[in-house]
């Protein structure tokens, strides 16, 4: 190690301390004010218990057609021609860019009561997906784009000599190499949904038992004036968050154990 | 039989790569396709393979036309100049590769892949991955890999481009072991005029697209049919409208009818052979080529006049 990577490491532990450890270590002692008891209450009470699990199945069903979706968008964008091509490369990016809560209420226009599509999924579970997906899209398309680019196309036609079929050499060859980058977004994009507050809270009509997610939840708890509580269901969020996001990322250095 | 290529070219937009190019390759030989970066080796080694699909000809494999066949249905094995390894698949994986495809038994891959591995000699490395690998190795593997399904021909391009000089000459007598074992048809691609005289039964020279001329390499050095051939395969100089080769220009110390004359402009010793600078009265520079030995028997010096005499020299035609 040289002195400069020493004094390296201690900018980036310091940065991180302050950015992170610090604002989840106030949360943890915040979600405790209320003694052992009001703690579990503010866990265990049925309300929370639903929209936990509510969270964490949107979550994991958007991260999973992201890693689909985002993968076969990423394919178009960099192995197919066609017009306008750098347009829909720039769209790509823009859930990010608009406020989610702008996002939200668009998200209702078109897929509410008044839907001029005749789409009415409005204060459904359905559209708490809809919404996530929206927001999330970038992830997955936006990590795997590059290595896609990168991939030696060496590689399919060597599969090819060999008698791979397209399809072979896309499952044996190309996905393998594209798997670290679909699960760095899948991870990416997990996160974001189980966080997500903006554009769900409008148009899920935050039933609690029915669509009523964690954030929604954690912000009615501070809006009724019981923060500990609402730090509480945040740390049990974050520890879950947390969990899965160690996993996909065993996951991924597993899968990449071999790469050069 | 063999492969017989006819009339093949190809475009990429507005540059011709490849202009009716005409080849043919004896079943069971070893051909290397020689030229300079650029004239279209590659191109034309992918046209065979089916990599790339050429805009006008025909390439035919084993008596069977292949010109509209998707290479995996072509039984050509090709090896790429990086190698190409699957890098999360074992040198076993890699291997098998073709096999499984095919879905031959298990206990068949087996056999087969421990017969290749045996033959390019990586047997301690089966379980290796490709990053754990020198790049001699990796190409061994890829070889393998590629004689694993059997192919009608093996194709190669520039095999030993990417290795150190100990290690290409190395696996340059390796290669030529192994295709006197195995005798499976072979093209390969190089830059590099010895290693195609070393090692091919046969060359075709290529220079911008177009082949220049094909034979044996002792056609080629002592027939070459263009200046081009000339100076690519064995170095050549040009002396008005005579090419001559370096090492037949026959240096006096005294003034000789048909001579001409010229000053010393540089000596280098290279070990056993020495090249002489030569700045010629009339005009131009030539290098000409000659034993340390005979180097020593002039007794040359920088700034010494000769007399160059170039009774071997060839005058082509004006065509090319
Ligand atoms: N896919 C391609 N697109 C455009 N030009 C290409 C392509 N492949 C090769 N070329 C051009 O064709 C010429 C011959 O290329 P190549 O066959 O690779 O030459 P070599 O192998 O003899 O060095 C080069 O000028 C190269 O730039
Ligand atoms: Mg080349």
């Amino acid at each position: 190690m040289s002195p400069f990577s020493g004094l390296t490491l201690g900018v980036v532990v310091t940065y991180l301390s302050l950015i992170v450890a610090l604002p989840l270590a106030a949360l943890v002692w915040q979600s405790t004010k209320s003694g052992d008891t009001g703690f579990w209450q503010s866990l265990t009470s049925p309300e929370a218990v639903s929209a936990l699990k509510l969270t964490l199945l949107a979550s994991l069903a958007v991260a999973l057609v992201n890693a689909i979706a985002g993968t076969v968008i990423a394919w178009v964008l960099v192995r197919d021609e066609f017009p306008g091509k750098g347009v829909v490369n720039a769209l790509i990016d823009l859930p990010f860019a608009l406020p989610t809560i702008v996002a939200g209420l668009t998200m209702l226009a078109l897929y509410g009561p008044r839907s001029p599509l005749g789409i009415d999924v409005a204060y459904t579970r359905t559209a708490i997906v809809l919404a996530l997906l929206f927001v999330t899209l970038p992830f997955v398309v936006r990590t795997v784009q590059p290595v896609l680019q990168e991939l030696d196309r060496e590689l399919e036609e060597a599969a090819e000599s060999l008698g791979a079929s397209d399809w072979q050499t896309f499952w044996h060859i190309v996905f393998p190499n594209l798997l670290p980058g679909i699960l760095s977004g899948v991870a990416l994009a997990f996160a974001k949904a189980v966080g997500e507050f903006g554009s769900v809270v409008i148009i899920t009509g935050n039933i609690p038992f029915k669509t009523e997610v964690s954030s929604v939840y954690i912000f009615g708890q501070i809006e009724s004036g019981n923060t500990s509580g609402a730090a509480a269901a945040s740390v049990v969020l974050l520890a879950i968050s947390f969990g899965v996001l160690l996993l996909i990322g065993a996951f991924r250095r597993w899968a990449t154990r071999h790469h050069a | 039989m063999g492969i017989h290529v006819e009339g093949v070219t190809k475009r990429f937009g507005s540059f011709t790569a490849l202009n009716e190019v005409s080849l043919d390759v004896q079943q069971g030989s070893l051909t290397a396709l020689l030229g300079p970066s650029g004239s279209g080796k590659s191109t034309l080694l992918r046209v065979i393979a089916g990599l790339e699909r050429p805009d006008a000809g025909r390439v035919t494999i084993s008596g069977e036309d292949a010109t509209g066949v998707a290479p995996r249905k072509r039984g050509v094995g090709f090896v790429f100049q990086h190698y190409a390894a699957f890098k999360h698949m074992t040198v076993r994986g890699n291997i098998a590769f073709g096999l499984k495809i095919r879905k031959r038994p298990r206990a068949e891959v087996r056999a087969r892949v421990d017969e290749l591995l045996a033959l390019v000699q990586l047997q301690p490395f089966a379980d290796r991955y490709p990053s754990q690998l020198s790049g001699g190795q990796r190409q061994r593997m890829a070889l393998a890999r590629a004689l694993a399904v059997e192919p009608k021909v093996l194709l190669l391009d520039e095999p030993f481009g990417a290795l150190d000089t100990r290690v290409r000459g190395e696996l340059r007598e390796w290669l030529h072991r192994l295709h006197d074992e195995v005798r499976v048809t072979t093209v390969f691609v190089t830059h590099d005029q010895e290693e195609a005289m070393a090692l091919a039964d046969q060359i075709a020279v290529l220079h911008d697209g177009r082949i220049e001329q094909v034979g044996s390499p002792r056609d080629l050095y002592d027939q070459p049919q263009t200046p081009f051939v000339m100076s690519f395969v064995g170095a050549a100089a040009q002396l008005g409208e005579r090419w001559v080769r370096q090492h037949d220009l026959d240096l006096r110390l005294e003034p000789t009818a048909g001579a001409l004359e010229a000053r010393v402009e540089r000596i280098a010793r290279l070990g056993f052979e020495a090249r002489v600078e030569l700045q010629l009265a009339g005009s131009g520079t030539v290098w000409a080529q000659m034993t340390c030995a005979e180097l020593n028997r002039l007794e040359l010096e920088r700034g010494d006049t000769v007399w160059v005499l170039a009774d071997r020299a060839r005058v082509f035609a004006e065509s090319s």
